[in-house]
Formats: C-alpha cells, sequence, structure tokens
C-alpha cells in the first residue's frame, strides 16, 4: 500500500497546530478551511518544508508559499470571507507570493469563473477561465497519466480529477503547462503561481511538489537578492 | 529537485489505473476515495427539498445528503422508509453545485442502481432506511458511484471498505439530536485502530478474526495507523460545539441530520455548525460562532429508548 494515498487521522497529523521551525526550509501554508488540506501537509513536511494550516489572517504572516488545496470551492471561499482572510490573501497573492491550487484552489485563483454561485467570494488573481464542474458529476470523475511543461523531466504524472475544473482559456499573463489528449488546458503557470485541476496530493508522486518548492525558494532567494525579504506579505 | 523515489505511474495510484498518457479510467478505487478527501473538514447536510439545498450551500455545506424526511421524522412517522423519489433527487441535484448524497436501504442494490442512474455523487447505504436484506450490504465494488456506510466499531467500518465502501461514518444514533452514540461510535473505531499499532504481527490473525475484519485491511493498519478511507461523524450532531467535539476526538468532518433542519433558525446553525467544525481547535470561534444560532432540536435521551427503536443496530 503506498501511503502517500493513505488518509492520515486527524489526530495524528496536520491537524494539530504545526510549529515553524525557523531558518529551517521553507515556510509554506496550507490554507485550512475545508478540503483535503492535510494531504498537502503530509507531501510538504515529507519534503522537508515547515508547515503551517491557514486559517486566520495571521497564520498568512512570513510565508514563502502557500498551497490552495482541493475541496469545496464555495464553502472554502465563504470562510475564506467570513475569516476575513480573502483580502489579505489576495493582496499577498497578487504582490508575487508563490501559490498553486490544486481543482478548489484553482478555482479560486482565477480572474474569470463560470458555474458558481452568484456573489461567490474568490480571490480573482491569476489569468485564467475556468469552469468548474467542467467533466461532470462524479460518476464522470476519472485518472490519466499526463506530462507537464516546465518540470525537468518527461515521465508522465499520475493525474486524478474529481469533480474537477476545465482551464478554458489561458490570458496573455499565464501560460498552459498540461493538457488532456483532447486539448484541455488542465493546469497553467502564471510567473509564481500554480494552477491544477487535478491532485498530485492524492498520489504517492512527490514530484509536483517538489517543483513548486524549487519555484517558492527560488522566489525567496531573488527577493533577498534584490533586498526585499518579505516583499511578498503585505 | 528533489529525487524522485517512487514510481511516477498511473498504475500505482489503484489497482485499475491508467497505464498510459492517453488512458483515461473512469471510477477507480482512488477516484471514489479522492471524493471523500475533497469533503474533509467539512459538513454533509440533510436536505428534503430544493430550497433547502440552498440554504445548505449558502451556509458552506461541503455537500448534501438528498432525502424525503430527515432521520428525526423517519422516527416519528414509522412505517417502512425507503429511497427518496427520484423527482426530488433530480430536483436537488439541479438546484446547487455542490456534491450531492443519497441514501440506498441496506442491500437494496437495485435502489443503488438507480440512484447511480440518476448521477448523485455518493450513495450512503443507510441504517437510517428500513433494510431490505437482514444479512447481506451491496456489493459496492460493482458500482461507479463510491459509497459511504455506517460503523459502530472497527470491525463493521472494515467489513463495509472489504465490501467497496470508499467513505465510512459513524452511525450515532440518528435523529436523536444526542451525540453520544456518535461519541462512542467514534472512539470504538479509533481506539481499536490504536490498539491495532501496537499489536505484534503475529496476533493479528486473531484480532482480525475476533473483530470479524478481513484480514488484509487489519495488515493494513497496522502498518500505517489509519483507516484507508474518510472517516466522518454522524448521528446525533445538533451543534456548532457537537461537530467541534467530534472533530477534537479525530473524525475527518461531520454528517448533520435533523440537527440543521429541525432547529429554531436552520440558516444560523447551519452557518456556525461549518463554523465550527472548520475552527474546531479555537475554543474561542466555537464560542463564537454559537452565539444567538437560536434552540438546537429537541433531543432524545438514547438510553431509555427500546432496543427496537435503536437504528445503529440495523447492518451486519
Amino acid at each position: 500500500m503506498p501511503t502517500g494515498t493513505v488518509n492520515p487521522p486527524s489526530t495524528q497529523l496536520g491537524w494539530r497546530e504545526t510549529s515553524f521551525p525557523s531558518g529551517t526550509g521553507l515556510a509554506i501554508g496550507v490554507l485550512a478551511m475545508q478540503g483535503a488540506f492535510v494531504e498537502h501537509v503530509r507531501v510538504l513536511t515529507k519534503l522537508g518544508a515547515a508547515v503551517r494550516e491557514v486559517r486566520l489572517p495571521r497564520d498568512l504572516d512570513g510565508l514563502d508559499g502557500i498551497i490552495l488545496p482541493g475541496g469545496e470551492s464555495t464553502t472554502i471561499g465563504k470562510l475564506l470571507e467570513a475569516w476575513g482572510v480573502l483580502v489579505p490573501l489576495r493582496r499577498a497573492i497578487a504582490r508575487g507570493l508563490p501559490t498553486w491550487g490544486t481543482c478548489a484552489g484553482a478555482i479560486l485563483m482565477a480572474r474569470d469563473v463560470t458555474d458558481t454561485l452568484p456573489g461567490q467570494p474568490l480571490l480573482s488573481v491569476m489569468d485564467i477561465s475556468v469552469r468548474r464542474n467542467a467533466f461532470g458529476r462524479q460518476v464522470q470523475s476519472f485518472e490519466t497519466a499526463i506530462v507537464i511543461d516546465g518540470m525537468d523531466t518527461d515521465v508522465p504524472f499520475p493525474a486524478m480529477f474529481i469533480r474537477a475544473p476545465k482551464i478554458e482559456s489561458v490570458g496573455p499573463d499565464a501560460t498552459a503547462i498540461a493538457t488532456l489528449d483532447d486539448g484541455t488546458i488542465v493546469a497553467a503557470r502564471q510567473g509564481t503561481w500554480l494552477a491544477t485541476s487535478f491532485h498530485p496530493e492524492l498520489t504517492s508522486d512527490t514530484r509536483f511538489h517538489a517543483w513548486f518548492l524549487d519555484i517558492a525558494r527560488a522566489n525567496l532567494e531573488h527577493s533577498l537578492d534584490s533586498g526585499f525579504a518579505g516583499a511578498a506579505m503585505p | 529537485m528533489t529525487t524522485i523515489t517512487d514510481r511516477p505511474v498511473a498504475s500505482q495510484v489503484s489497482a485499475n489505473g491508467a497505464t498510459g498518457v492517453h488512458d483515461r479510467t473512469e471510477s477507480t478505487w482512488a477516484v471514489k476515495r479522492g471524493l471523500a478527501q475533497m469533503l474533509k473538514g467539512g459538513v454533509i447536510m440533510d436536505v428534503v427539498t430544493s430550497d433547502q439545498a440552498k440554504l445548505a450551500e449558502d451556509a458552506g455545506a461541503c455537500a448534501v445528503m438528498a432525502l424525503e424526511r430527515v432521520p428525526a421524522d423517519i422516527r416519528k412517522s414509522g412505517g417502512v422508509a425507503r429511497m427518496s423519489d427520484p423527482d426530488l433527487i433530480r430536483a436537488i441535484c439541479e438546484s446547487v453545485t455542490i456534491p450531492v448524497m443519497a441514501k440506498a436501504r441496506i442491500g437494496h442494490f437495485v435502489e443503488a442502481q438507480v440512484l447511480e442512474a440518476l448521477g448523485v455523487d455518493y450513495i450512503d447505504e443507510s441504517e437510517v432506511l428500513t433494510p431490505a436484506d437482514d444479512e447481506f450490504h451491496i456489493d459496492k465494488h460493482g458500482f461507479k458511484v463510491p459509497f459511504v456506510c455506517g460503523c459502530r466499531d472497527l470491525g463493521e467500518a472494515l467489513r463495509r471498505v472489504g465490501e467497496g465502501a470508499a467513505m465510512i461514518r459513524t452511525k450515532g444514533e440518528a435523529g436523536t439530536g444526542n451525540v453520544v452514540e456518535a461519541v462512542r461510535h467514534a472512539r470504538a473505531v479509533l481506539g481499536e485502530i490504536r490498539k491495532i499499532r501496537s499489536l505484534p504481527i503475529e496476533e493479528l490473525m486473531t484480532e482480525a478474526k475476533r473483530l470479524g475484519a478481513p484480514y488484509e485491511l487489519i495488515r493494513e493498519i497496522h502498518s500505517t495507523g489509519v483507516l484507508p478511507v474518510v472517516n466522518f461523524a454522524a448521528g446525533g450532531i445538533a451543534t456548532p460545539s457537537d461537530a467541534a467535539l467530534m472533530m477534537q476526538i479525530g473524525v475527518d468532518g461531520v454528517f448533520v441530520g435533523s440537527g440543521i433542519f429541525k432547529s429554531e433558525n436552520p440558516a444560523k446553525m447551519a452557518r456556525a455548525i461549518v463554523m465550527a467544525t472548520t475552527h474546531f481547535r479555537d475554543a474561542g470561534i466555537v464560542a463564537e460562532v454559537s452565539r444567538g444560532v437560536g434552540e438546537p432540536m429537541r433531543g432524545l435521551e438514547v438510553a431509555s429508548m427500546p432496543a427496537g427503536e435503536r437504528l445503529a443496530s440495523r447492518g451486519w
């Protein structure tokens, strides 16, 4: 049994406040309003990052990157707004905080979303258009393998699509980095931001998380070099 | 770049997973279990109309359970409780964008086939409805749609997983507004997992025999220390504190059945339970969201309930 696909019990990992050893590795936040955030915490911890679950505005301080997990985008958006996290998170991302949204997280990041609720709170930062539940209901959920442009490997990545969104178009600021064989865009990049329709955190393949950590590290080093340490934060 | 230790092929993800770049495989075990993983940290609410479903979605429910009567009303009216009217399920599916679950009777695989044909996202093979088979549950591996099943202890949970359930919930005692049975069942499951973790390997077969659970799953829990599927609490959760209690005990999320629409102010109660489930460790926030939510549903004492009225004893 590959342990990477096993769901940890809430008491064992991730649900408790993770401590934050300063200076060791990268400080990565995982938005923990609702959804599969523990799965991201496990992979990031395995890769040596210091991980913090983000539920309140103060949890955003000092992060080198943040992951917006899969879950229900309507639920997560409402909780972001109710606890005053929406605006400071949007500001931090807009200032360049490395950010990766999986599934619901990609919906929250997209500038344009089809088939969501009227008035739904969204971050609306990334130059992509996303259609929610675009592949259909759960019985149409599937898995496949895809190649990611820009990751330094051409070994296909296992991709699970669960009531997944499609990236219907990519604006001039963003780039499509993965498509299905019918041309559907399922991953995009814009600078230090990644959006994926699928769920690397549900597999035992850690390459996508390692890639995101590389992006966050490069961004941190660049900020330090330019004398703008913490420039990504408000 | 961090070293890749695992073989990056999709076939590793599940037994019948895709093996090439262009293959698409629907309804794999990983995909069935994966939807439950997306529901974690959330609240799944029982609804009986499209309006209630919309209210639940607006309050932040991560999914809804479509049924004709909430458990408290099933208790009151008696008779045979069956799968809901397909028109009602369709209407609820069309009224919300979040996942929709629906209940089939234990062992009633044709009700399950009908629910799959209607396109529901998850089927609850539920003791809240009147069982259709007093010996056997549905073979859930045979379906494209994933199933959630109730349990009172680890043996029951693993028998259901063995039959193909991709998500587990405690049974609790539905329709009572009394959380005591859900606590008992969650503690039983989690306590038995802790015990298995501590056993020497040669004692696992006898433990499997004692629990009436598949040996392979006992072996898996011995090495991973966790259930192989997501585990929610259900049956009697009626307040924000009840939800936070179950989360602190160690479940992954909560079902609220009668607790919302049998309370004085369903919209406020629904929202407060969602908030308490996210911030379950922050008593200040649980206190804040619990203010002004109105009267919770009126509860029933389970201890004085005749055995025949207990729904949790259904299931084998």
